[in-house]
């Protein structure tokens, strides 16, 4: 079957579904390729390169008309108009917000696969674009902020003078959250993070951010595994939190989204007025109405008291080359899921809880919404039957122990009392012998428990030594079998030995 | 005069064995103690033979038979450790016990022909309990041996009854014990030696293999006390000494083993394990998924923290050496390679280190499981080479597990997990294995060996 990736027609894009690294990959899936003149130019892929990775270079209206067509963004209605009924088109869809644009794909006949409503499951991870957008978005967004702000994110001590580390807050801890994270504490920043579910509260630690909590009954994860809306008592928690935060923090990066809902406003015109002159602010929701008060999507505001908001909502396209890498390596992995036989042709089932959560349409039926999805980073709802304390072990009666002893020590005496004198002499060696053995081997490494049994075993062969003081015997039999002990007695010990100094020999260490 | 200096070599002997087993403890001071203990065998053995030979009324003659005795025995010894393979080293281990154990019997057999008739109640019962110590060590052994070389089945022997047969076998030994004491006669002692070989060997036998590192461990001590015991009948100071260090460390070494694996000393010893282990259950744990060599390495290549889980398959398939090679491209790539090693990882314990160590893996990436286990959630990809039972999660989170409690690696919690192993069939517990079926796992069939060359040819 042929692929088609054609331009982006939306204003501002530069990411493109294809690159040429990603070409040969979709040629090993058994595909064509054909790709629209200019398409990768925006984001440092030449035609050339594309040609020279094996796509045909076509004009657009051919790349429109191929079996599968692969997008960034959704298609507009002219666009639409040039999909072939019958062809699957991978691109974003957001079929949650543009139930219009659902209904002209169906209309048009075509199979769309929406890569923004992958479920959230651990083998989706793969093709999920919004993860992988997310990612550097997260990262750009610091670069952003760091190029409006008006000092070092790193502190430092200068011949000058005192350098102070910039302070970072970054809001919603999903993929963005801890790219951002990651990215401002690896320029030196002192990083803060708040998100309204507790339990991500590790992997923030695990980026280097300081989480922040706020004391609030758990409602527990979503089923989803995306953030839900809050209740009333934790928003008026968080507001306090964050208005406490506006006035120390110089840069706040927000990336609070709630899928198919507008995003939740976090900062008001108040917390953004506490800020001090010169802060940044950048609001990763801006396109869906923004988290921050004064936010306008895709420009930079500076407000009254001169704080910087930025509204960017192309930051992952900031990033072309890479993110069309990512994107387009995405679109791979979902159409190695479509093509099981890896022969150029897309088997689609609707069983697979990922490939139907995609499905928004197909054969001029609507698909969507899919059923839901239970992710597993949800706990499983039913809680776990209360397990009955088990009652404690009563402590033993320590005198017990000494009354055991007593006793063993008198039946010792007893039994000592009928033996032979040089019989306690030997056992006096022998029981002070098996306490230093237990010493000498209580905290051997377990590395060398191998070693240490090889030597062991080597040293009990010193039953040798009964077996040479029998030999000198004048019964022929017992001459016999003492000559046999030894022999079997020297079997162990030279091969004990050697093979222990085989295994040492080999331990080393960088 | 002589007999002084006898006894003062052989008390450095002593003191050697003792620095020996201190230093193997060690890495730093390991090879440090294998030369104590050999220089300590050396003082010990030359030290008797001038004592025999200063007695002997034909020194020459008893000198040459013992010198050719020992220089057969030896040059088997030497030949057996040199051709050995490390992966065999559980089975040369086993079946080195089991010469300790027909020395003991022998000389114990010898001990009462030399002076049977004269001999007191306290000798006669030290000869009893030695032969006693040593036939139980040497079928013990050999069973041991058998099974790790797989000559057997490994699967514990289910007699009906077991138990009682044991408790049989120890009550006529007992009798035959105070028949030979008032008797002197040589009738109840080779009676009782063969009930003790047959006790050793069911003994052995009714353990499963999946315990045999703990087996192994117990027959060592076995065979310490085996040696202590002839040093009783002899009036032999060293054979004591040594006899009881070998018999007591070996016991604290397999009681620190079955700490590790949760499991009652005694249970094992008993051979009671076996009969509580559930095959077969029905419940459906969803489908695992596949994945291809080219897709591991591409894991591996992006990854920046790896850790590599072997068991017992990564012996079987001598893996070894291309996952050290693996583990050196990845370093060499930057990437942060450790290994995690259950303590009964295995069927000797130590067993992965010793076969890591021979594909020269520096011991210091080299971690217990207690040291890794905290690292795991941190983790970008854990290969799991031929493990099963200790990765399983169950054995945390389903207390009806046969293994329940049983400290695991928790290899789960890393992000990726890529499972090596030749088919879906359970472990030696008998335990089917969640971790296969997890979300994060990915199943990478075949022989060991030859996946990871696969990975190093991809990577």
């Amino acid at each position: 079957m042929l692929i088609g990736v054609p331009a982006e027609s939306k204003p501002g894009e530069t990411r493109v579904a294809a690159t040429p690294k990603t070409v040969g990959q979709l040629l090993g899936l058994g595909y064509d390729v054909v790709i629209e003149r200019g398409a990768g130019s925006l984001a440092s892929f030449s035609d050339e390169a594309y040609a020279a990775a094996g796509a045909t270079v076509v004009d657009g209206a051919q790349a429109w008309a191929s079996d599968l067509v692969l997008k960034v963004n959704a298609p507009d209605d002219a666009e639409i108009a040039l999909l072939r009924p019958g062809s699957l088109l991978a691109s974003l869809v957001s079929p949650a917000l543009n139930p219009s644009l659902v209904s002209s794909l169906t209309a048009a006949g075509v199979t769309a696969l929406a890569m923004d409503a992958v479920p959230r499951i651990s083998r989706a991870q793969s093709l999920d674009v919004l993860s992988s957008m997310a990612n550097i978005g997260g990262y750009r967004a610091v670069i952003e902020a760091a190029h409006e702000f008006g000092s070092l994110f790193t502190g430092q001590v200068t011949a000058a003078g005192k350098v102070p580390p910039a302070k970072v807050l970054v809001v919603g801890a999903g993929v963005a959250g801890l790219a951002a994270i990651g990215t401002a504490s690896s320029l030196g920043a002192i990083v803060r993070a708040f998100d309204a579910r507790a339990e991500v509260g590790e992997q923030v630690e695990s980026m280097g951010a300081q989480f922040l909590r706020i004391d609030v009954e758990d409602e527990g994860p979503s089923a989803t595994g995306y953030a839900k809306e809050m209740g009333e008592d934790f928003n008026a928690k968080a507001a306090a939190l964050y208005a406490e935060q506006a006035k120390d923090v110089d840069i706040v990066i927000t990336t609070a989204l709630i899928p198919g809902r507008p995003a939740p406003r976090l900062l008001t015109e108040e917390m953004v007025a506490s800020m001090k002159p010169g802060s940044v602010v950048v609001d990763m929701a801006a396109a869906s109405g923004g988290n921050v008060a004064g936010s306008v999507a895709d420009q930079l505001v500076t407000t009254a008291n001169g704080v910087r908001i930025i509204g960017y909502t192309d930051l992952p396209g900031r990033l072309p080359t890479q993110a069309s890498q990512l994107f387009g390596t995405n679109l791979v992995n979902l159409l190695k899921l479509l093509t099981p036989g890896k022969d150029g042709r897309v088997v689609l089932d609707l069983e697979d809880v990922v490939q139907r959560g995609m499905t928004v349409c197909r054969d001029g039926q609507t698909l969507w919404p899919p059923p839901p999805v239970q992710v597993s980073a949800a706990p499983p709802a039913a809680a776990a039957a209360p397990v009955a304390p088990k009652p404690e072990p009563k402590p033993r009666d320590p005198r017990r122990k000494y009354v055991l002893m007593a006793l063993a020590a008198v039946l010792f005496a007893l039994v000592a009392g009928g033996s032979p004198s040089d019989f306690l002499g030997h056992f006096t060696v022998f029981a002070l012998a098996v306490i230093v053995g237990f010493y000498v081997i209580s905290n051997v490494a377990h590395a060398l428990h191998t070693p240490l049994m090889a030597e062991t075993n080597a040293i009990s062969g010193i039953i040798l030594v009964g077996g040479l003081l029998q030999v000198d015997s004048d019964d022929a039999v017992v001459k016999v079998l003492a000559l046999l002990a030894i022999t079997v007695a020297s079997i162990n010990i030279f091969g004990g030995f050697a093979v222990t100094g085989r295994m040492l020999q080999m331990f080393r260490k960088d | 005069m002589t007999l002084n200096l006898v006894q003062a070599a052989y008390i450095v002997a002593a003191v050697l064995f003792v620095l020996s087993l201190a230093g193997l403890s060690k890495h730093e001071s390991a090879k440090e103690g294998n030369a104590f203990g050999v220089t300590g065998m050396a003082l010990a053995l030359a030290a008797t033979v001038w004592g025999v030979l200063d007695r002997s009324a034909h020194p020459l003659t008893t000198f040459l038979l013992i010198a050719v005795a020992m220089a057969v025995g030896g040059a088997i010894g030497l030949w057996r450790a040199r051709v050995v393979e490390m992966t065999q080293m559980p089975e040369l281990v086993a079946m080195l016990h089991s010469f300790v154990g027909l020395a003991a019997v022998l000389v114990g057999i010898n001990s009462f022909l030399t002076e049977g008739d004269g001999a007191d109640a306290v000798h006669s019962v030290e000869v009893f309990l030695g032969v006693f110590i040593g036939a139980v060590t040497f079928t013990g052994s050999i069973v041991a041996f058998l099974k790790l070389s797989a000559r057997i089945k490994s699967s514990p022997l289910m007699l009906p009854a077991r138990h009682w047969l044991n408790l049989a076998a120890l009550v006529v030994s007992a009798g035959l014990l105070v028949w030979f004491v008032q008797s002197h006669s040589i009738i109840p002692l080779l009676v009782m030696t063969v009930i003790a070989l047959a006790f050793g060997w069911h003994l052995v036998a009714s353990i499963g293999g999946g315990d045999m590192p703990v087996v192994v461990s117990m027959l060592n001590s076995y065979s310490g006390w085996a040696a202590a015991a002839a040093g009783f009948m002899l009036g032999n100071d060293l054979l004591i000494v040594t006899g009881a260090l070998v018999g007591s460390s070996g016991a604290i070494l397999s009681y620190i083993m079955c700490t590790a694996m949760n499991r009652s000393f005694f249970s094992v010893i008993a051979g009671g394990f076996g009969q509580e282990v559930s095959v077969g259950d029905d419940k459906d744990y969803g489908e695992h998924r596949e994945t291809i060599a080219a897709d591991v390495a591409e894991l591996l290549r992006d990854a920046s923290t790896v850790v590599i889980t072997p068991g017992y398959g990564m012996a079987v398939a001598q893996a070894q050496y291309p996952v050290a090679e693996l583990t050196s491209q990845l370093r060499k790539k930057g990437v942060n390679v450790r290994f995690g090693i259950h303590p009964v990882a295995g069927r000797l314990p130590g067993h992965m280190n010793v076969l890591l160590a021979e594909a020269k893996v520096p011991y210091d990436i080299v971690l217990e499981m207690d040291e890794i286990n905290g690292d795991l959630s941190d983790t970008d990809v854990v290969l799991v080479i031929g493990a099963n039972d200790t990765v399983n999660p169950s054995a945390a989170e389903d207390p009806g597990s046969p293994i329940a409690g049983m400290p695991v690696l928790e290899v789960w919690k890393a992000r990726n997990v890529v499972v090596f192993k030749r088919s879906m069939a359970t472990g030696y517990a008998g335990v089917q294995n969640p971790l296969f079926f997890k979300e994060n796992s990915q199943m990478l069939f075949g022989d060991a060996k030859e996946r990871v060359e696969d990975i190093i040819k991809a990577l």
